[in-house]
This record gives structure tokens, sequence and C-alpha cells, in this order.
């Protein structure tokens, strides 16, 4: 279907268009950042999405970011209730979701008003026009209406009636207003698809699973999608689209994933090597509770789900559950890691193998509940009474979740410990293209339950990795008791004998200490053998601290990047190839937690880089900081 | 073979830690002695406890078992009960562990009628931390924690349960060791959650706290036991009954024109019923047995119903499909 010209309005603004960036058609580009920003009703994160999967399908690497308000639904037109999604899209390897928008997509006044500050001089945006009512340029509280007074000057406007374009492309349908109304983010996601030459397959088959049982919706939501795709073409406001060409990505079988899935499927993916059932204990909670949603679908594995009835007796089943055999996780965001800390100290104290999922937002109490933050890590290390040595993972990328969940369980069940996975709200809902692994060649996890009862003793342990057997209720002759109680050693017995109590928290230590043996040696990104400057850094800040790093290194400056992903025990070669630089700066989305450990285990005198916005480091923050710390 | 089981295979070889006198004694040398009527392997039974004197019960039992935290007993069962359907798990916990600082988990595992027999060893009192009064410590109970007299109303526990839909709901007394065994062995046998509510004298704290209902001079007037199908009576020569007087009951001496078919006739099955007897004290008799028993689907069968009914529906789960699920591209 094709819309005539005139259908569109805002002439005004195919000269800002025609006469700067977008010169003919197809003209290339090497990497493009969109932002889809509205109401939170908008739909806007399923149009970022959708278009995240067009372009993942088109070849280009990719790296997204969502952001929305924790309120489900704000007042509608009101800058609280603005959500939005940033795709950064590429013909070179991605590491960020972008600093700032090529292009922003507004559906209303607030939309606009929330995100401009991003929008760099010169960059694109598409408002829809008639959402610039009196009445929604109120509710942002703008006085004017800045489509008309000259204050977006230093920026290519496109105004585009897409309520109007929508309602005449779905008028034979027999939808409400309202049902109209909500394919608007269809139509914008046709648009942009043309603009950048996304293939909408995946869309078009995306809507017709969604929309299988509507036969109504599913037809005016593709008819909103090919008009926006149509008009794109047809109208003369876009003077020609772009190509982004595909990038040069390591060869294999892709799919995009979000973090919170990459997690999900880690964990199934170790309880199926490991050949036990998957057991998760969990209390729903943001950003976390994708990865129950997630599991909930997959029974057939087996995977128990168990919404339990708060944080403790989501870890508390978890503990149950791993008592009688099963991989056993738990997953949270920051509140629930206070709740659930005695427990973990439980199974701390017994050695038993869970997983606690903590997907880190910001704090502190309730805080920022949909936006990231890395303050979790000392609460990780130490945040439990007593000496409570816990493994702690951290994931880099929505994709290293997947490996990170992993190797949590491998280490659990391989050492008999708890294990803390770390991830975060970017991680979380980020998405990029995962290479699919080869389920046969990821690393072994073997379950060994003890079933000989001769010589049997519930903490007699492992000479190599002293963790002590896994002996299951069912197994005859293995009949024992375990507890919170300090114990004998070797025996489990009730012990409150001073040296036998200091020998069991010193073996623990000592336990948790030797998995650094399997830590693979420290990678230096940048200058091998030392310079003036290295960036330690753990979790979602992997991709600013790279693209800044290498930007830096392509201006020749001598700076190096280091990133953990098991922070302990910490990598044993770790101080030494810290040692090498002249200037360690620990960049993370806290005070400088990671920082103080540093100073204190290695005492190397590191400086903090540290941001505590609830948003990611931009490139350009990490860039300026680091030129002045070079400089300084 | 589990049916040569005697008592003594249930001894563990722990030292019994108890305060001589302790009412818990009882109830441990009682669950010994039903164990091997059950006929299930020691292997297959797993006793789970929280905080408190009750919970160091575990230790005692020759069978799987876990001491966890306070409050905790019935989340850590239910996630090994629902894991293990195989396994036969009990919950030991107390009045301060399972109706204070574990109230919630309690109150969630009755609803979902988790396949657990819960024993809660209610001695009105804290005794493990030296004598503080409990969730069901009596208004005015003078401790070292309310020298003035609490001012906290307690909890009943037997309606506590019933109002969180128990299916099962029971109530003993440490030294009536026939009775504790008959409630222990229809607890077992009930499929789903069974609360076993186990009046249990702390001699150090407490002391004397149920005379009235142990006591040999007293206790015949003070005990209602109640079964199934059966008139309420009660009172040394059974010379005592209970009616309904209007919508209350009311004790009743029996002659005089009041005659057994005027007692309330007790039923199991009816939950006004069981309440309303769960809600009886002084001058009315303390009622002991089962307050109520109905059939409801257990949350770990039908959990693990519903993992067989996907797995029938869609097959095993296939690891490789399923990370490949969604739309993948591929690069060469």
């Amino acid at each position: 279907m094709a819309l005539p010209p005139e259908a569109a309005g805002g002439a005004a603004a195919s000269t800002a268009l025609g006469g700067s960036t977008i010169r003919k058609r197809g003209e290339h580009r090497d990497s493009v950042v969109v932002r889809f920003a509205g109401d939170s009703g908008d739909g806007m994160q399923l149009a970022g999405m959708q278009f995240t999967a067009e372009s993942a399908m088109a070849g280009n690497d990719i790296a997204t970011l969502p952001d929305f308000p924790a309120e489900i639904r704000a007042p509608a037109g009101t800058i609280a209730g603005v959500s939005g999604f940033q795709v950064n899209f590429s013909s070179n390897e991605v590491f960020t979701a972008g600093d700032e928008p090529t292009v922003l997509v507004a559906m209303n006044p607030a939309a606009l008003k929330a995100n401009l500050d991003d929008v760099p001089p010169n960059g694109v945006i598409i408002v829809d026009k008639e959402a610039f009512s009196e009445a929604n340029l109120k509710k942002a509280g703008y006085t004017k209406n800045p489509l008309n007074d000259n204050s977006l000057d230093k920026y290519q406007i496109f105004q585009v009636d897409v309520t109007k374009l929508t309602t005449n492309a779905l008028h034979d349908t027999g939808l409400n207003n309202r049902a109209v109304f909500r394919c608007r983010n269809l139509f914008v996601l046709g648009m942009i698809s043309w603009l950048y030459q996304r293939p909408i397959e995946s869309t078009v088959n995306w809507l017709e699973g969604r929309f299988k049982k509507t036969p109504d919706l599913l037809n005016a939501n593709l008819k909103a999608l090919k008009a926006g795709y149509h008009y794109g073409e047809t109208t003369e406001m876009f003077a020609s689209s772009y190509e982004v060409p595909p990038a040069r990505i390591v060869p294999g079988v892709y799919r995009n994933i979000t973090g919170n899935s990459a997690t999900a499927l880690g964990f199934v993916a170790a309880a199926v090597k490991a050949g036990r059932p998957l057991f998760l204990g969990s209390y729903p909670i943001t950003p976390a509770s994708d990865v129950l949603h997630d599991l909930a679908a997959l029974k057939n594995f087996p995977i128990y789900t168990f919404q339990a009835e708060d944080e403790i007796a989501g870890v508390a089943s978890a503990i149950g559950a791993a008592f009688g055999g099963s991989i056993a996780i738990t997953t949270t965001s920051g509140p629930g890691m206070n709740l659930k800390a005695e427990a973990v100290g439980l199974a701390v104290k017994t050695e038993l193998p869970i997983i606690i999922t903590d997907i880190q937002r910001a704090g502190p109490s309730t805080g920022m509940p949909t936006k990231p933050e890395q303050a979790d890590l000392l609460a990780s290390m130490y945040g439990r009474h007593g000496e409570s040595p816990i493994p702690v993972i951290a994931a880099t990328t929505p994709a290293d979740c997947f490996d990170c969940a992993y190797e949590a369980v491998r280490i659990a069940v391989k050492y008999m410990t708890p294990v803390i996975l770390l991830t975060d709200g970017q991680l979380a809902n980020g998405a990029e293209p995962w290479l699919l692994p080869d389920v046969d060649k990821l690393p072994e996890i073997k379950v060994e339950f003890r079933t000989d009862p001769e010589g049997f003793l519930p903490y007699l342990r492992d000479p190599e990795t002293l963790s002590r057997p896994w002996a299951i209720p069912g197994t005859p002759g293995l009949e024992h008791r375990i507890g919170g109680l300090s114990s004998e050693d070797q025996t489990g017995n009730i012990s409150y004998s001073p040296a036998n109590n200091e020998l069991m928290v010193r073996t623990r230590a000592r336990k948790i200490a030797g998995i650094a043996r399997e830590i693979p040696a420290t990678q230096i990104f940048g200058d091998a053998n030392g310079g003036d400057l290295v960036v330690l850094g753990w979790g979602s800040t992997y991709g600013s601290i790279r693209e800044s790093v290498k930007q830096l290194r392509g201006k020749g400056r001598s700076v190096s990047h280091i990133h953990v992903r098991y922070l302990n025990p910490l990598p044993d070669d770790l101080a030494d190839q810290l040692r090498k630089f002249k200037k360690v700066m620990v960049a993370e989305m806290n005070m400088g937690q990671l920082l103080k450990l540093v100073r204190a285990d290695y005492l190397i005198d590191a400086i903090g880089c540290n941001k505590i916005q609830g948003r990611p480091f931009k490139v350009s923050e990490l860039t300026n900081r680091i030129t002045r710390v070079l400089e300084g | 073979m589990a049916s040569a089981l005697s008592r003594k295979d249930f001894v563990s070889d722990q030292e019994v830690r108890w305060c001589p006198g302790c009412g818990d004694y009882a109830i441990l040398a009682q669950v010994q002695k039903i164990m091997p009527e059950f006929g299930i392997p020691r292997e297959k039974t797993v006793f789970v406890s929280g905080i408190g004197c009750s919970s160091r019960f575990p230790y005692y039992m020759n069978t799987y078992g876990f001491h966890t935290i306070h409050g905790r007993a019935p989340a850590i069962a239910t996630g090994l009960k629902v894991s293990r359907p195989d396994l036969d798990v009990w919950v030991v916990t107390g009045d301060g562990d399972g109706l204070s600082i574990g109230g919630n988990h309690l109150i969630h595992c009755l609803r979902r009628n988790v396949d657990l027999k819960i024993l809660l060893f209610n001695n009105k009192i804290y005794g493990l931390t030296k004598g503080q009064y409990s969730p069901t410590s009596e208004v005015g109970k003078v401790t070292k924690s309310s020298p003035a007299g609490s001012v906290d109303y307690p909890f009943n526990p037997v309606n506590l349960a019933l109002g969180a839909s128990a299916t099962f709901v029971c109530r003993t007394v440490d030294v009536e060791q026939k009775h504790q065994g008959e409630m222990l062995k229809r607890a077992h046998a009930h499929r789903g959650a069974s609360f076993v509510e186990i009046l249990q004298n702390c001699n150090i704290f407490n002391d004397g706290v149920f005379n009235d209902l142990t006591d040999k001079q007293t206790k015949a007037d003070h005990q209602l036991l109640i079964e199934h199908g059966k008139p309420l009576i009660f009172g040394k020569n059974r010379d005592k009954g209970i009616r309904m007087n209007g919508q209350r009951a009311e004790a009743v001496q029996l002659g005089n024109g009041v005659s057994e078919k005027d007692l309330i006739v007790h039923d199991e099955t009816n939950l006004a019923l069981a309440f309303m007897l769960g809600q009886f004290e002084a001058p009315l008799p303390t009622p002991l047995g089962v307050f109520y028993a109905v059939s409801r689907p257990t949350y770990d069968a039908a959990m693990n119903q519903q993992l067989e009914e996907a797995k029938a529906k869609q097959g095993a789960g296939d690891l490789k499909s399923l990370l490949a699920r969604g739309d993948v591209w591929t690069v060469k």
C-alpha cells in the first residue's frame, strides 16, 4: 500500500532532511543508534525489540538498552511515564548501546523533553506531530509547542502524522479508535525499518505468532507495519534510506538474546549437563522476574519453579532442593539479597550447592528498580554474619550471562558451595547477538552423589577441592544430619570446640580461595607488558570501557583494559598484571567497591571512576575521565 | 527390610541434650516408637527443623536430618518435598519458630498443602533463649521480657492452621503417649500438610502450664477427646458433654433429661465445627484429637504432575533446540 505524499504533512521538515545527512538512496553508514521513546503504553519496547531482531537478521552487530519507568502505567503523557528503547547497530563490533541516539523517535512531547538532552546537534528527531496537542504539551511541562518556536533548530526534525496515517491505514479494519491508536508503534517501526533497509519478515513472523488467536488484530498490526514501511518509501520527506552493511562477525548460528534469557538458559544447560533437575525458588522482583518466567515455561526439562511466599522462602526452598540433589537456584535483586543473607549463610555452613543470582538495581532500599547499578559487590562478598566466603561471578554482557550462569553451577557443584552470580538491570534487559554454543563442547559438570556407606562421613573432604560429599536423602546407609550449628570436622556432629570451629572456618575459606587455580589467566586488552594506565572493570561496564579504551588507543594513548568475571576469588595473577601499569583506574557503577578490594588486598594505589545514576557509563564520560587522569 | 525396623533403628548415636524432665523427651520417644509402623525405610525419611529447643529433634533421629535456621523449616522442607516427592518429610517446629519468626512460611505451606508432617511443639514460652513470652503465651504472662505481664494477645495454633486452609489439623499433649501415637499415625496417613499441635511442658521456664490437662486428678474434666462420628463427651465418669445452645457450644451434665443424642457429634470435615472447637477455652474443656481432615490435591503432586504433563506433551527437554529457539541466523 502506498500513501500519497500529501498525507504526510510536515512539509517544512523535508528541507532539513534532504539538506544534511540524507542525500541519496542507500547511503552507507557504519553505525547508527536509534532510540524509540514514547509513553509507557505506546509499545516502544516492542518496537525497539523488533527493530533489534530485524537488525540482527540484517547481519549487524547490535547492542540494546531499554529504559523504562518502574511504574507500570504512569499518568499518560507525563515525563514519568516515558519509556525508551535504544539500539545500536553497526557493521563494526559493537560494545555498547551507544552514548547518544543518531535518531530519536518521540511519540509525544514528554518523550521529546525527556530525551532531548541526549540528542547531539544535527541529530535526527522524528515526532508524531499530532501528539503535540495542547493537553500533551501541558502534561510534559511545555508552555509553547517546541515544534513551532525554533527551539529545535539545531536538530533535524521530521514531523510525521503518525496517528492520522495509522488511522487512515486501518480505517477499514473495524477496530475502535483505541485499538487503532495502539498500532502506532508498528507504523513507526515500519517507517524506521524502511529508513535503515531492515527486513521486516522477522516482525511479520512475530506478529503472526503473537496474534494467532486474534486475526483482526494481526491484520491491523500488519497493515500498520506495512503502511509505515511504504510511507517511508513513498513520502518525499525522507530523501533516502540508509544502508548499514553486515558486520564481520565470527561465523556461526546466532540469535538475539537478553541477559535474563541468557541467564535462564545457562542454568538450563548446566542442569542438563549435570543430568539433574533444575529447581528455582524465587519471589518476583524487578528486574529479575523474567528468569522466573522463562524457566516456568520449561517444565519438561524437568524444571521446578517455585514462586515462594517471600525472598527468604525462595532461597530456603532452593537449599531444600539442593539437599535433595537438584541443581538449585534462586533469583533476586538487591533488596532480596539482604533478605536471603541468613539462609545463604546456612548454605555456606552446610556446604550445599545453590546459586544466588542478584540482578542488581539502583539502591539503596527500593531505589530505582528498573535502573542498573553495581553496588551489591561488597554485600555479595561480605554481607553475611560470621566468616562466610562465597564465590562471586559477574557477567559482562547479555550473552555472557549464559556462560556465567553455567560456570556458577559448575563451581557450586564441584566445590559444594553456594555461588553468587551478579548481573544487573542493564544486562538483564539489554540484548546482543549470541553465537549459539556447541552443546557438546560445554564444560563438564559432574555430579557424583555419594552412595558407598563404607567410610562415609558428611564432612570428609576431597583432598584437592576440599569439597564434602553430596549425600542425598534416599541413599541407604548414609543417613546423617546437617545443620547450622558449628560442627565437628569430618563427622559433622555438633561441636563447640574452639579449635575445631577455627579449623572449619579456615577450611571453608581455603576451599573457596582454592577455586582461583581454575580461573583463566587475566587478559590485558592493550599493552600486555604494561603502560601508562589500565582500566579495571567488572560486570556490565565491559562495553563502555572497551569502547573508550579502543578509541583512546586509536589516538595513541597508552591505555589498557582488564575486565574480571571472577570477583571471589579474584584471579591469582591479577595483582601482578595491574602492577605493570603506572596507574590503575577502577571504573564501576558504585562508590568504589572493587576499588576498595583492590586497594585492601593488593595495596595498589588505584583510583576510582564512579557513576551512581542508574545509567551505564557513556563512552565519552570514561574517555574524559581517563584523559584527565593521564594528564593529571 | 523396612518392616523389620524397630524403635532403636531410629535412635541416633547423638546424646540427647534437652533439659532433664523436658516434655520433648516424651515426644521423641513416641516418634521413634511409631516410625517403624509406617514401613518406610530410614533413608527415605527426613526430619527438617528450624531453631529452638524442639528443633534439635533431627539430631536424635537416625534418618536424614536438617537443622536449619529460625522459622524457615517449612520453606526448606517445601523445596525438598517438591523436588523429591519420593521422600517422607517431617517438619519439627515450636511456637516461636513456627508461629513467630516463621509464621509466614507456615501459613503458606499449609495453604499450599505441601505433603509435610508438621509437628509444632507448643510450650507457650521461649525456652532456648531462656524464658521470654512466646506468641502463644497468655496475656498477662510474666516473663523476663514482660515483667509487668505480657500485653501480646496470643495465637491459637489450631485456628491459625484452619484459617490458613490446612487440610489436616490435630492436637495432642506430650504426656498422653497413646493419644500422641494415634495422632502421629493419622497425621502420617494424611496426604498433604498435616498440622499437629503438641502441647508440651517446659519444666524450666513454664512448668505446669498444661497441668489441668495432664494432671491425673483434673485431666478428665479438662480434656475433650474428639473423634469423628462420636458425640463430644468428657469427664471422669464420662457424664459431661458439649451441646449447641443457639449458635454457641456449652458444656452440660448428662442426665436430668440431657442425653447423648443432644450432644454435638464430631465431624472432621466440618470446618465451622473445627473452628468452634479450636476456640474452646475454660470453662470449656480443651479438645484433643483431629479437628479437621479433608482431602485436597497436594502442591508437590500437582507440580510434579505439571512436569509430567509437559514432558508427555512436548517430549523431554532438548537443550540444542531450546538454545536455537526463535529467530536465528547464520553468519558465514
